[in-house]
């Protein structure tokens, strides 16, 4: 059964306190070297039947309309051990 | 005048909004997020809360609610919708409104009386106030932090749809302080504090938000 990731990250400009919070973790395990941490989420999506590219579209829709908000999330999709294709940006 | 509250699993804050409808003058509805109808309401209330444990993002599952679904068509066709808080978010994540409510930039949850200001009394929500009234309502949020590109942010404020401004302090570090936000027809408000939780004096918070709800009355009797 084809395995499908979508990454989903905040934008660059957009704050992100979570990122912000771990990295201030850092210095207490003793990593000074770090310069930033920002974090995403990975969805895997097992899907039925052949990787299509309708079905692979229709991946792509559900990540731009339900797995991230394009208003202050990046996506990407890709196809774990075939090809690989990608949204915005 | 009946005005719809909806109940999404997981929202906190519809039996306040039912209540603070009654106080105003108008007749609560319990509206259920798996409703298919919005049962013939003036006015749609989306309550505060964590839909769905705020699960993906906060709002992001409830905006694909069967009753969502009716409220984004209502809406289009000049519906009072008011969301608070969750509420906000969802009418983001449904696209009623433009930008995103993300985590608060301190990081911590809020929970203090908010002071603000009122700067469109030209919406369905907000006609009861006079321009630039002052106001202190609850306010209680973990991501409750207003964001916009700069482009959409500066129309917002171009066409005079920010509905409401922090004062004193900005407490979640929404772009300038917004609030609350409206659509462009002013049917839609989008609201991070918590008019609802200000409407009788035995709960210690004022009365100063029950302007919401005395408003969008007025609004669906003058419609």
């Amino acid at each position: 059964m084809p395995r499908v990731v979508v990454h989903v990250m905040p934008k660059r400009e957009i704050l992100d306190p979570q990122g912000k919070a771990i990295h201030q973790a850092l210095p207490r395990l003793g990593v000074t070297s770090v310069t930033d941490v920002r974090q995403g989420k990975r969805f895997e999506l097992m899907v039925e039947g052949e990787l299509t590219e309708a079905r692979l579209a229709e991946i792509d829709d559900l990540a731009e309309k339900l797995l991230s908000n394009p208003v202050i999330e990046d996506y990407s999709v890709s196809v774990v051990d075939s090809v690989e294709t990608s949204g915005t940006p | 005048m009946k005005v719809g509250v909806v109940t999404f699993p997981g929202s906190l804050d519809d039996v306040d909004a039912r209540r603070a409808v009654r106080v105003a003058g108008g007749e609560p509805v319990a509206l259920w997020h798996g409703d298919h109808s919005l049962a013939a309401v003036d006015a749609v209330v989306l309550p505060g809360g964590f839909s769905y444990g705020d699960y993906l993002r906060c709002g992001a599952i409830a905006r694909f609610a069967p009753v969502m679904q009716e409220v984004v068509s209502a809406a289009a066709g000049g519906l009072p919708v008011l969301g608070i808080c969750n509420g906000f978010q969802i009418l983001c994540e449904a696209h009623l409104l433009p930008g995103a409510l993300i985590r608060n930039d301190h990081r911590k949850f809020v929970c203090r009386d908010q002071r603000l200001r009122i700067e469109n009394n030209r919406t369905s929500w907000t006609s009861s106030y006079d321009e630039g009234a002052e106001i202190t309502v609850p306010l209680k949020n973990g991501e409750g932090g207003f964001v916009a590109d700069t482009a959409t942010v500066d129309r917002l404020e171009g066409e005079g749809r920010v509905v409401a401004r922090y004062l004193d302090v900005n407490p979640n570090g929404s772009l300038r302080d917004i609030a609350g936000i409206t659509n462009e027809h002013g049917n839609v408000v989008g609201l991070m504090p918590h008019p609802e939780h200000a409407v009788e004096e035995l709960c210690g918070s004022g009365t100063d938000g029950l302007g919401f709800f005395t408003s969008v009355l007025q609004a669906v009797v003058s419609a």
